[in-house]
């Protein structure tokens, strides 16, 4: 279970996120809100690569300021850019990286790289340079690279928006499929539908929270017209 | 040498430890500057050509190799024919191909993290020193990794300055590239803190 509990985060004099305490327990969460409404930096505290300046963040019981590096072993983190994640230049080696802080047997690191890069659908590109992938198999490396380690939660901070339709469906019945924990920032509305899930924030608060069926109308009230605000957010 | 990138392979050249590639490749240009004959050099090329076919690469992957040299050479040959004669041009101009041919062929049969390796080996008398030899070896690949990016960054960045009718100003290059680049370190240095690199 991740929990915040009074959060508070401001970078310099400006405030992004305001007392926020919630409990995150749901299989699928969703969390939508306008650019700069402080949804990054909420979901980069769920791995402590942003520590609250007040209040705390805690993933099945671990405080990401005192246990960072258990935290981050337990929580993938997936970005926007798959560009700015990959590391190493080949396909394989960039898998195969995530794995050298495991101290795994080589024989044993190397048969978990080719059976995820099998799941993935990169088994024919293990020794191509990342940078002759597609932006939508740039992804899959990126999320093949996160998952080769098997974290409990993965948290994607817009994995789809940089890709075009057919690659984004890709990216995303992919995550949908896994069975870890997912939280999940997005624009692509229609990606949340069904999600029990989701969080609204706005202005560095969680204005709305609940089913994407309640919730995500809501959004898109809020986004189009600020008068329709005036209807009671779900909870 | 590091910028080539590996071609898969079966080859004897393919399964030979990085270490003892890179100590054929530190051998074979040691002995060619401290001869410095055509004999020597020619020896070197032959045996460079010969490990090329056996890695079962073609000659157009050994041209791929020197062929950046092409510019050099042009300025090189002369120079060495005014100043030393053509045995000079000869051994100068032909132990740099031999060098940059025999690395680029340890570059193509070794994979990225095989040469980091044996680089975390030869750099492990270095930690007396301070040194983080598993860091340097990142830093290392991270560079190469980068190449494709920042070159891909400066065509994004040359287009949108031709879409703007600014080819002529410098700043219009310089600045937004700048900016990404930097851009791109920091998000790069994010991945790798989300990674678990500092733990």
């Amino acid at each position: 279970m991740i929990k915040l509990d009074a959060v508070t985060h401001a970078y310099g004099e400006r405030t992004v996120l305001r007392d926020i305490t919630v409990d995150l327990p749901d299989h699928r969460i969703g969390i939508v809100g306008a650019n700069g409404s402080g949804k990054s930096t909420l979901v980069r505290l769920l791995n402590g690569l942003v520590l609250p300046t007040s209040g705390s963040v805690t993933v099945h019981g671990l405080d990401t300021r005192r246990d960072g590096a258990q935290v981050r072993r337990k929580v993938g983190f997936v970005f926007a850019d798959p560009d700015a994640q990959i590391v190493m230049p080949t396909v394989a080696e960039d898998v195969a990286f995530s794995l050298r802080r495991q101290r795994m047997d080589k024989a044993e690191a190397t048969a978990r790289v080719a059976g995820v890069l099998r799941r993935f659908g990169l088994e024919g590109h293990a020794d191509h340079p990342a940078h002759l992938l597609s932006g939508g198999q740039k992804q899959l490396l990126a999320l093949a690279s996160v998952l080769v380690t098997e974290p409990q939660v993965l948290v994607c901070d817009e994995p789809t928006t940089l890709l075009d339709l057919r690659n984004a469906r890709q990216v995303t019945g992919l995550i949908s499929s896994l069975p870890q924990q997912i939280v999940l920032v997005t624009h692509h509305l229609h990606l949340l539908e069904g999600w029990p899930r989701v969080l609204v924030i706005d202005e560095g608060t969680i204005v709305a929270d609940g089913p994407a069926n309640d919730v995500l109308p809501y959004y898109v009230s809020l986004m189009s017209s600020p008068a329709a605000t005036d209807a009671p957010p779900p909870r | 040498m590091l910028t080539g990138l590996y071609r898969p392979g079966t080859s004897v050249l393919h399964r030979t430890p990085a270490g003892a590639k890179l100590a054929g490749l530190l051998l074979l240009t040691t002995v060619l500057v401290a001869l410095r004959t055509p004999l020597a050099v020619a020896v070197g090329a032959a045996i460079t050509v010969v490990t090329y076919a056996v890695a079962r690469m073609r000659p157009k992957d050994l041209w791929a190799q020197v062929r950046p040299l092409r510019w050099v050479a042009l300025v090189l040959v002369p120079f060495q024919l005014w100043s030393g004669g053509p045995t000079a041009a000869i051994v100068v101009v032909g132990t740099l191909l031999v060098a940059v041919g025999a690395a680029g062929l340890v570059t193509l049969t070794t994979r990225v993290t095989e040469m980091l390796d044996a680089m975390l080996w030869l750099l492990r008398p270095l930690r007396r020193l301070g040194v983080d030899p598993a860091r340097v070896a990142l830093v290392l690949s991270m560079t190469i990794r980068a190449i494709p990016v920042l070159a891909a960054t400066f065509d994004e960045v040359r287009e949108a300055r031709r879409a703007r009718g600014l080819e002529r100003s410098p700043r219009a290059l310089i600045t937004p590239l700048v900016v990404r680049t930097l851009r791109h370190a920091d998000r790069l240095g994010e991945a790798l803190a989300a990674r678990g690199l500092d733990d």
